[in-house]
């Protein structure tokens, strides 16, 4: 390790994301390779100069008879014919993972093979009792250039370019990318990756889903979003590929009809679609669940919502000033994504409530306006610190509207524990809120207070959220007495219901 | 040189041309859509009766609700069934 590119030891396996599958699919596909003669009958060696091994190796390649291939210098080793394969092709379609490499073919077929130099075995599959008597007994070779990460884009394009369907798009030489990827208003405001095709081939592997497999059909114009065209959007979001398979439910999720994404484009409100993270994938692909949850810093808070918001905007057409009227909007309609600390909360997780598998991940899309702040250092048991919370959320859209607009509640680790330490659950402290959110007709009625906007003529308590319209979640830094409130937008049939929907992987 | 691959649907939007506007309004039938936010029927209902009074065939057509795209067949009714379609927003 540490040694030149090429040199280093080479590990068993490699990590899945930057293996291109030839080593293994190679040589089972071996043939299948175009316009790669290989030799039907014989020995093969394939060699490159950058290797000590096969310097080491060279002199006796003569002894051989063998077709020798050399991966990164047609004219090494001196003195004996060699076929050039610095393209590679035929080390891929023979599934190369170690130089030098000895095999022996019969009638088109592999019959046996020897990584690096190991006497004994060369004399043994190639006959030559004599072979390499200045050698040492053994020496292990080096990684295949069809290894070198120099290379590694250009192998992964031709070995899988062709699953690729979206139109290429060629940048000029002098074009900044962030520039250029901004003229064609395919970003939010803020720089994107650019979706080049290793980039988008090394996104898929995230998913086991097919690329072409569509994902939803994704408004407002209604267009069937592939598996591959949520990957080009999750590589512009800056998403790494193990986030994929929760943008893909996001975008599921988003794209059902009760979620109503085109009317909540279209509305003047500002609320967006926020992804909430449930289960192990999210500890295990680093879904910040703990403190800052809603903030900046964490790369897959920050790039999953993104992406589903690209995907509505450059696959849905949903942009700003165009469908999108929001007067005013929201700083999280960039993006909003977070997940439930499931780990650290007493409570049933809101997954399971909605009705997910314990143990499954899964997300749920809600409508998200700007995310307010709780304020409660003093409360210490139950019913106080409910209706501090009850008084915050009377104010979701306006405290003498109700019902109308949902609501996300976000508790963080020492509110809930007021609740959890009085034997209170989750099903208990939304019983208490709703009660406490039974709001009495003369508070809300046009008028009151002063205030002309209200409920036209009220008759009897309203309240404050229709059933399902709250949800809450358990979220936070282990310091703060501070839950979050997340208005949302009309719930129900009128506008949007939150989602959930489990994640494939 | 860079290659990047395409983000959007790659089809270009459906091109439309909107329809000649009438020199006037003399035997046509006018449709009047209510996308039911309040008191968008109070604005239409005052434009009935100017339009009645100047011997225009009204229709009056309503969307079931004004946070979700018309229903395809309510668009299809009013298009077959209209020469001019007037819309109202309200709050």
């Amino acid at each position: 390790m540490g040694s030149a590119p090429g040199t280093e030891p080479v590990t068993a396996s490699r990590h899945r994301l930057l293996d291109t599958g030839f080593s293994t699919r190679g040589r089972r596909n071996l043939g299948t390779v175009r316009g790669v003669s290989l030799p039907d009958d014989g020995l093969v060696v394939v060699v490159k100069q950058d290797c000590p091994t096969c310097r080491l190796v060279a002199p006796v390649l003569g002894d051989l008879a063998a077709t020798v291939y050399s991966q990164d210098d047609p004219a090494f080793p001196a003195g004996v014919g060699v076929l050039d394969d610095t393209d590679l092709d035929a080390s891929v379609a023979l599934g190369i993972d170690v130089v030098p490499t000895l095999l022996r073919r019969e009638h088109g077929v592999e019959t046996q093979r020897a990584e690096g130099w190991d006497r004994d075995r060369w004399r043994e599959l190639s006959g030559v009792a004599d072979l390499g008597t200045d050698l040492p007994d053994w020496k292990p070779g080096c990684g295949s250039r069809t290894h070198d990460p120099e290379v590694a884009d250009a192998m992964l394009v031709r070995t899988r370019g062709h699953e690729l369907a979206a139109r290429r798009v060629e940048l000029a030489g002098l074009e900044d990318e962030a520039e250029a990827l901004y003229d064609r208003g395919w970003t939010d405001g803020l720089p994107v990756v650019a979706p080049t095709p290793p980039r988008v081939l090394r996104m898929l592997a995230g998913t086991t889903r097919a690329s072409d497999e569509v994902v939803a059909v994704v408004p407002p114009n209604l267009v069937p979003a592939t598996v591959e065209k949520v990957a080009i959007n999750a590589v512009l979001a800056g998403c790494r590929p193990e986030y994929l398979p929760v943008v893909l439910a996001a975008v599921e999720a988003a794209c059902a009809e009760e979620f109503n994404a085109h009317g909540l484009l279209a509305t003047t409100w500002g609320a967006g679609p926020a992804v909430l993270v449930h289960g192990p994938i999210a500890r295990r692909i680093g879904v910040n669940a703990g403190g800052n949850a809603l903030g900046q810093g964490t790369r897959a808070n920050a790039t999953i919502g993104r992406a589903l918001q690209l995907v509505i905007r450059n696959v849905g057409g949903g942009r700003p000033g165009e469908v999108d009227r929001a007067t005013l909007g929201q700083p999280g309609k960039v993006g909003l994504c977070f997940a439930e600390d499931e780990d650290a909360s007493p409570w049933e997780p809101l997954s399971v409530s909605r009705g997910v598998p314990a143990g499954a991940s899964a997300v749920t899309v809600f409508a998200a306006e700007g995310a307010r702040g709780v304020v409660d250092q003093i409360s210490r048991t139950p019913g106080s610190l409910a209706r501090s919370l009850a008084a915050a959320l009377r104010g979701v859209g306006h405290p003498k509207l109700a019902p109308g607009f949902d609501a996300v509640l976000v508790l963080p680790p020492e509110h809930v524990a007021v609740f959890a330490e009085a034997g209170w659950d989750r099903a208990r402290f939304t019983a208490a809120l709703d009660e406490l959110l039974l709001i009495p007709p003369e508070e809300l009625v046009r008028g009151a207070g002063g205030i002309e906007e209200g409920v036209p003529a009220p008759r009897r308590p309203h309240p404050k959220f229709r059933p399902g319209g709250l949800l809450v979640a358990v979220a936070g830094g282990g310091a703060g007495k501070f839950s979050t409130v997340i208005g949302g937008w009309v719930g129900g049939p009128g506008g949007s219901s939150p989602v959930t929907r489990l994640i494939e992987e | 040189m860079t290659f990047v691959l395409d983000p959007t649907d790659e089809s270009r939007p459906a091109s439309r041309t909107v329809g000649p506007r009438p020199d006037d309004l003399a035997g046509r039938t006018v449709g009047l859509l209510d996308i039911s936010k309040p008191r968008g029927d109070v604005f239409l209902g005052r434009l009935e009766t100017l339009l009645a009074e100047r011997g225009v065939t009204v229709r009056r057509y309503a969307k079931p609700t004004f946070t979700r795209p018309m229903p395809a067949d309510l668009r299809a009714e009013i298009a077959a069934e209209c020469d001019v379609v007037i819309e109202a927003l309200a709050d």
